[in-house]
């Protein structure tokens, strides 16, 4: 059973939905900490990102890049829109694959859910070049299996 | 031909704005070629071959009704959404499998301000 619900709203957006076991605060920290950052938004097994670069505060910018230590590597650049501590991050980012990507707008909440915290995600779905961008690079980024289907969906 | 995803094709299909725009209107729905035309304010042989470009990637498919050709979006240009979503979710989830680890080595925090059950 996954604890993450992901579905489309829309055209427009994906909204995602995930619980954990600490309250809001201590998730909100998660999420703008660069050192707890670079614990765990990596992705795929196998990457780290070395760069972690993060001002947060509403027009604060920040910087991931990530590398899967075989040459592979992308990063994405964006800036902070609105901090509300510890319910809400509002932000813009985009990637570098090398080329920029339109900018996509992401909203972060962080809602008290009993003892823990219910993280709600909504950003808006990237055009189809995008998309095939961003697949492209999960190809290099070790997920052959799903674009070999991909390909095979004649 | 239709219904195949040519990926080479793909990328270079969707390297053209008006080719997005197609798709995204697409997306909305079938639609004629005259239809396609009118926003865009493109002739219909320019529209046309724009649909031939998509066609030949895979993007997009016809179907005849009577002196119509509709367009849509081929299975496999929306299944490409599919994987993208699919994509995202691994990543997601491995992602917050991972801060599931981060949150229960950290301090616990103090209750704050305006939490609410």
């Amino acid at each position: 059973m996954s604890k993450l619900n992901l579905k489309t709203e829309g055209d427009t957006h994906v909204v995602v939905t995930r619980r954990f076991a600490a309250p809001p605060e201590a998730v909100y920290r998660a999420h703008t900490d660069p050192k707890l950052i670079q614990k765990w938004l990596l992705g795929p097994e196998g990457w780290t990102m070395p760069v972690c670069i993060n001002d947060a505060r509403p027009g604060g910018k920040f910087r991931y890049e990530w590398t899967n230590g075989k040459g592979g590597g992308f990063h994405v650049t964006g800036e902070f829109l609105e901090l509300e501590p510890y319910g809400r991050i509002a932000h813009v980012e985009r990637m570098h694959l090398p080329d920029p990507t339109p900018d996509c707008h992401v909203e972060t909440k962080f809602d008290a859910d009993g003892t823990g915290t219910l993280m709600t995600l909504r950003m808006a779905l990237p055009d189809a070049q995008t998309r095939a961008s961003m697949l492209a690079t999960g190809m290099e980024h070790g997920m052959e299996a799903s674009y070999v289907r991909l390909e095979g969906m004649i | 031909m239709s219904g195949a995803l040519n990926l080479d094709a793909a990328f270079s299909a969707l390297a053209d704005p008006t080719r997005r725009a197609i798709l995204a209107r697409l997306a909305k729905g079938e639609a004629t070629v005259m239809e396609l035309a009118r926003p865009f304010e493109m002739t219909q042989p320019a529209i046309s071959q724009h649909l031939k470009v998509l066609e030949d990637a895979g993007l997009v498919a016809g179907r005849v009704d009577g002196a119509k050709r509709p367009r849509r979006l081929a299975k496999a240009g929306i299944e490409a959404m599919d994987q993208w979503l699919a994509m995202l979710r691994k990543a997601l989830e491995k992602s917050y499998d991972r801060l599931d680890e981060v949150l229960a080595g950290m301090e616990q925090p103090k209750i704050t301000r305006g939490e609410k059950r």
